[in-house]
């Protein structure tokens, strides 16, 4: 089993949750996240001083996935997060030892 | 002697619409600080309501309008006698004596702007006791109490010289005994809402017309141009703010209208029953400009004057008092006088420029010695600890939190 992590842009949030679920992700959960990467962070003007902020608002998408669809979903998510434009995000895969399904007990891919 | 319905109709609407002002400030300055500090920034407004309405009643109006060149007395303590009095003009005296309270209660407010962030709720209340009976008290006296000032010839038509300039001194040397703020100006310190504070901008543009106009203290044609005058120059204001502000920043902010709106009331304060025509289109636009410009003096300086209330209130108010020099007309109020654009020589400018240097010096030189006193004689002081001000005044002085969002 792996997990799945993405940072993406926010407003793509829709766009890859729908992309998922037709791909049969059965459940995913995103988190509120800032950050930054290449595209560093933006400047903010307050009566006329300007304030570097380096922190960009982002969505941390995670995904449980079973090893035979890591690459499918994988794929997806970068297609639908991709604009092309600096600053959108970055994907990961990490393996995952255990997955328990806290309301029936059941381990491993039965829980996914 | 018969009360003036109207008259008195005006200055109580006008009294209401001024002490309408303090919770817009409040809001126009919550809104511009940390979401951590917002219910002290309301707080330090609001309370001065309540403390200075009680000192005003005790002994505060008595000291302005009792008899005296330089303070007034004790004849008026606890308003007394002033129940059934009535002017030669036909206006109650608790009109104005109520009127008058509401000048007395935002001039202290104005000050928390500087010292946002960071001033002990515990040091503020003393201050703003001690700055009323000793800073607005006096000023108010020479320059609203017929006091030396005034027999001079210097004009303040609602408060450019007792309220904004007198309070954007007081608000300098303050922020010069706290210190400025752990990490200013390095670290951000971006405002939380600017709806808040555009919401208080509006509440102050609207509560400005009693202030001005209702200090003809008479439903007639002064009020009818001080009103005028107020709505034109915070209009400029505005506009002369955002196009500098576009020009040298990039871009027209929310932020900036509020604040050169602001401006341009500051500046028209002293002027507005005094001036007409399209003079306060140009006072306004002056101190949209000047004022935006004069923030450029705190990075410069390394003061930290958190919310710009010396580069609005007393910058502001130092242009409209010196622009009145130029630009009174005494044909719009005989009460006035003609300054130097409309024949009347440089003799007003001098009066001006007199009563400004003479109420900075004052407010800043008795200001210096309330502070220093305070920080010698409380015990932690005028300031939070460094912790206090990482936590934030709103927990660690009232123990609130403004926002309870429903988080883990």
């Amino acid at each position: 089993m792996k997990l799945i992590v993405g940072i993406i842009k926010p407003f793509k949030v829709e766009d890859v949750k729908d992309a998922l679920k037709e791909l049969g992700v059965q459940g995913l959960t995103i988190s509120d996240v800032q950050g930054f990467g290449r595209q560093r962070g933006h400047t903010e003007v307050y009566r006329g001083a300007e304030y570097e902020v380096d922190f960009v608002p982002k969505v941390r998408i995670e995904v449980l996935v079973d090893d035979a669809d890591v690459e499918r979903v994988t794929t997806k998510l970068v297609e639908t997060a991709r604009t092309g434009k600096i600053g959108d995000g970055k994907v990961w895969v990490v393996s995952v030892d255990e997955v328990i399904r806290i309301r029936t007990g059941e381990a491993g891919r039965d829980a996914l | 002697m018969k009360i003036n319905t109207g008259d008195t109709a005006w200055v109580l609407i006008s009294a209401g619409l001024v002490m309408f002002m303090v919770p817009g400030l409040a809001l126009f300055y919550g809104g511009m600080v940390r979401a951590k500090n917002v219910l002290a920034m309301l707080m330090q407004n609001f309370f001065a309501l309540g403390i200075v309405t009680v000192l005003w009643v005790i002994v505060g109006y008595s000291l302005v309008f009792g008899p005296g060149d330089f303070i007034g007395n004790f004849d008026y303590v606890g308003l007394k006698g002033l129940s059934n009095q009535v002017s030669d003009a036909g206006l109650p005296a608790l009109a104005f004596v109520a009127f008058q309270m509401t000048f007395a209660i935002i001039t202290p407010a104005l000050i928390s702007g500087a010292v946002a962030d960071r001033m002990r709720w515990a040091a503020w209340v003393p201050f703003i006791i001690l700055w009323s009976l000793l800073v607005y008290v006096p000023v108010a006296k020479w320059i609203f109490g017929g006091g030396w000032l005034a027999q001079r010839g210097a004009l303040d038509f609602a408060g450019g010289t007792v309220v904004h300039i007198n309070a954007g001194a007081a608000a300098l040397v303050l922020v010069l005994l706290l210190g400025r703020r752990k990490n200013w100006p390095k670290e951000a310190m971006p405002p939380h809402s600017l709806p808040l504070t555009l919401l208080g901008t509006g509440i102050l543009w609207f509560g400005w017309f009693g202030f001005n106009a209702g200090s003809a203290l008479a439903a007639n044609g002064v009020a009818a141009q001080a009103f005028m005058n107020t709505f034109v120059a915070a209009a400029a204001g505005m506009l002369g703010w955002l196009i500098v502000e576009r020009i040298k920043a990039g871009h027209a902010t929310t932020l900036g209208a509020a604040s050169g709106a602001v401006a341009g009331l500051v500046a028209i304060t002293p002027c507005a029953g005094f001036v007409g025509g399209l003079s306060p289109l140009v006072i306004g636009g002056v101190a949209g400009v000047v004022c935006y410009l004069a923030i450029w003096l705190k990075f410069k300086l390394r003061y930290d004057d958190s919310l710009d209330v010396v580069a609005v209130h007393l910058v502001g108010g130092i242009i409209g008092s010196v622009l009145l020099g130029f630009f009174a007309d005494a044909s719009i109020n005989e009460a006035g006088a003609d300054g130097v654009l409309f024949g009347g020589g440089w003799s007003l400018v001098g009066e001006q420029i007199l009563a400004i240097v003479v109420i900075m010096a004052f407010s800043m030189a008795v200001t210096l010695v309330i502070g220093l006193v305070l920080k010698g004689s409380l015990r932690q002081g005028i300031r939070v600890t460094e912790e206090e001000e990482d936590i934030g005044l709103d927990l660690t002085q009232h123990s609130e939190n403004a926002y309870s969002l429903e988080r883990v």
